[in-house]
């Protein structure tokens, strides 16, 4: 039985739970945590969501083409084209042929089922064991819908680094379409893999993923998630490790414009001792009806002795009529950690800021430009590819200029 | 040339209870070359005199009137009020994340001149101020202020001063904080300042430390949002030996 003890304390958003568990010695696997659901590959165990359910409450379902209910997912309105370096392998296969679950992913939402059931090919990506890849791996995906009617597509993606390899893939997404993707990812002992994932939709697109993250023992895992595009975009990403000593870094930056609804919901599974997990998450809004949601979840297993988390998420609101969420959650089981700490912040521009900037002779726009860039800056050198650092600041000029910069 | 002018100013806050008077009635000439220094125990309003006259959202003019050079300032942005030769020293300078030490003073330096600074030329003085200052020329790849010392965030504020060249530099407590040895160099910075063409210096502090090494040539004595004595530098040593106490019951 686990009992709760202690419940620290509430901080704003924040929840703490502290829970001691008294049978520790014949339980060791199971969880009774609601920041761990029961997956099933069986549809018929996914209801039809209503909206109300603590997974689906912040989600706009009207607006979800009915991915989340029964919408066919045959369509195949995009192109895909593979930017593959020297020793990679990447090919697009059966997916009954394709090695699905290795990652340890049991679809945990409906959408995440009938994705499963639906992607009758997979794209893999094996980057074989030891091999260092100087090239990032390029996998852009361009939707081609024209009407909002054009039927959704469902995808499946594996992407393996065997022990000891080296690389950095980069999923793009520019277009339109109706998109619900499982991408599972293994990142074998001693490997180091980055995995980015830029969603620079059109203005319609509808995007719900869902990544799962396997990490192996000493094995290092960045995952940076980067979102402007899209009417609604969902990314539900899980990563837990399958041996001692590994490390996940999650960095997410995301800029929502009018209308537009870009919600996160991660989950670190620390399942495994002397881990570490490091979750940055930066986002600004803009225009009226803009809506953020970052649900940062962290389970610290009794196993998971020794280990290290940190979460943050930071909101920088720049217009009325904006809505940002942000809800950190820790569960922690064992007594016996290195360090957990969070910081959850939404806030407007900083009077003293733009003041401090403005009293040197700067304009107010370019006050606020600075102080945007700089929001986003130490985020952006953090994810180390030097090949999309400078794109990223451009698109968040471009970005800028829509709002901040637009008027006088 | 530059003169600041500032006549029977009244500023006031907005609080949960309404609007509070905080300056009541200021009025003070500073002229070129010269330099004020403005002591008063806390509370009494120092800052919010700078930063009224930089133009801080947060207070709220009531009458008065503040020029330079016959200029209105209180009609001008607070860039504008830059670009017009006014500079604040800040008490407790803002941090600004993300944005290096280098991009701001270049982006500063551009708004100003209305042009950007020869990159070749910008570099050596941007290097050259900080170093005079005693801070590394490291300093210039670190965020705005962020994890700076207090005696470094000082530091760094006369270094602007000395690179942003205004006409009028309004310093409050630039001496807080300041060990001895970075006293000495930060007042160095000043003296130097002081010694370009025209310029004028209002030295707010709380100590008369600082004015063994900035000579003032005015000394203002300031409680409860007035000036209640003015003389030249020997009122700091009085100050010194007195305090501010019958000043304090004077006001009440
Ligand atoms: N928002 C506010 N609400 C109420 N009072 C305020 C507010 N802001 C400032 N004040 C008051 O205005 C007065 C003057 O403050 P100011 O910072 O100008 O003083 P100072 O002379 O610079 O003090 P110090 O020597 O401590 O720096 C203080 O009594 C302060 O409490
Ligand atoms: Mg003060």
């Amino acid at each position: 039985m686990v009992r709760p003890v202690e419940t620290t304390y509430d901080e704003s958003n924040f929840q703490v739970t502290v829970t001691e568990n008294l049978s520790s010695a014949l339980e060791l696997d199971k969880v009774e945590s609601h920041l761990h659901p029961e997956g099933s590959f069986d549809l018929a165990d996914h209801a039809v969501p209503t909206g109300r359910e603590e997974i689906w409450r912040f989600t706009p379902l009207k607006r979800l083409r009915g991915l989340h209910a029964d919408a066919p997912l045959g369509g195949s309105f995009f192109s895909a084209d593979l930017t593959v370096p020297e020793g990679v392998e990447a090919a697009v296969v059966d997916s009954a042929d394709a090695g699905r679950g290795v990652s340890g992913l049991v679809p945990w939402d409906r959408i995440a089922a009938r994705t499963w059931d639906a992607a009758a090919r997979t794209l893999t990506v094996r980057i074989p064991k030891e091999l260092v890849a100087d090239q990032p791996v390029y996998v852009d995906v361009k939707g081609t819908a024209t009407s909002a009617d054009d039927e959704a597509t469902a995808s499946h993606v594996v992407i393996t680094a065997e022990p000891f390899s080296q690389a950095t893939v980069v999923l793009r997404f520019t277009g339109s379409m109706t998109l619900a993707d499982n991408v599972e990812i293994v990142v074998g002992d001693g490997a180091q893999l980055t995995v980015v994932s830029i969603d620079d939709w059109a203005d319609d697109a509808v995007h719900v993923g869902h990544r799962h993250v396997r990490v192996g023992r000493d094995a290092s895992f960045k995952h940076v998630d980067v979102t402007f595009g899209g009417s609604v975009v969902r990314h539900d990403t899980t990563a837990e490790y399958a041996g001692a000593g590994g490390s996940v870094d999650m960095l997410g930056l995301y800029f929502a414009d009018a209308g537009q609804h870009i919600e996160h919901r991660l989950f670190v599974d620390h399942t495994a001792p002397n881990t570490k997990s490091n979750v940055v998450y930066k986002g600004a809004l803009q225009g009226e009806g803009a809506r953020t949601v970052w649900i940062g979840n962290v389970l610290i297993r009794k196993v998971a002795e020794g280990i290290e988390t940190y979460e943050e998420n930071r909101n920088l609101v720049l217009t009325d009529g904006c809505q940002a969420d942000s809800v950190p959650n820790l569960e922690i089981e064992t007594g016996e950690i290195a360090g957990a700490g969070h910081a959850s912040a939404t806030g407007r521009f900083d009077d003293n800021q733009l003041f401090y900037l403005r009293s040197r002779g700067v304009s107010e726009k370019e006050a606020r430009r600075l102080v945007v860039h700089g929001f986003f800056n130490d985020l952006i050198r953090h994810i180390n590819v030097p090949e999309l650092e400078e794109s990223l600041f451009a698109t968040v000029e471009a970005e800028l200029a829509k709002n901040v910069l637009a008027e006088a | 040339m530059s003169t600041l002018e500032i006549k029977d100013l009244h500023v006031s806050v907005d609080t949960e209870d309404g609007a509070k008077e905080i300056l009541k009635g200021v009025t003070l000439t500073i002229k070129d070359g010269e330099t004020h220094a403005i002591m008063g125990p806390n509370g009494s309003g120092k800052s919010t005199l700078a930063y009224s006259i930089a133009g801080h959202p947060k207070y709220t003019i009531t009458s008065g009137t503040v020029t330079i050079d016959g200029e209105d300032v209180l009609e001008m942005s607070v860039d504008e009020r830059a670009k017009a030769g006014l500079f604040l020293a800040m008490q407790y300078p803002v941090e600004v994340p993300g944005v290096s030490v280098a991009n701001f003073l270049r982006t500063a330096k551009t708004a100003l001149d209305g042009e950007a600074p020869k990159l070749r030329t910008w570099v050596k003085d941007v290097n050259g101020a900080l170093e005079q200052m005693n801070l590394d020329p490291a300093f210039s790849q670190r965020s705005v202020n962020e994890g700076f010392s207090g005696g470094e965030k000082k530091r760094h504020e006369i270094a602007q001063m000395d690179l942003l060249d205004p006409k009028v530099a309004l310093l409050d407590e630039i001496d807080s904080g300041l060990d001895i040895d970075a006293l000495k160099v930060v007042s160095e910075g000043i003296n130097r300042f002081k010694e370009r063409d025209g310029k004028g210096v209002l030295l707010i502090t709380h100590y008369t430390r600082i004015l063994r090494y900035v000579k003032p040539d005015f000394v203002h004595v300031f409680v409860n949002g007035k000036i209640a004595e003015e003389g030249g530098p020997e009122l700091a040593d009085q100050l010194e030996a007195e305090g501010y106490d019958k000043y304090v019951k004077a006001a009440v």
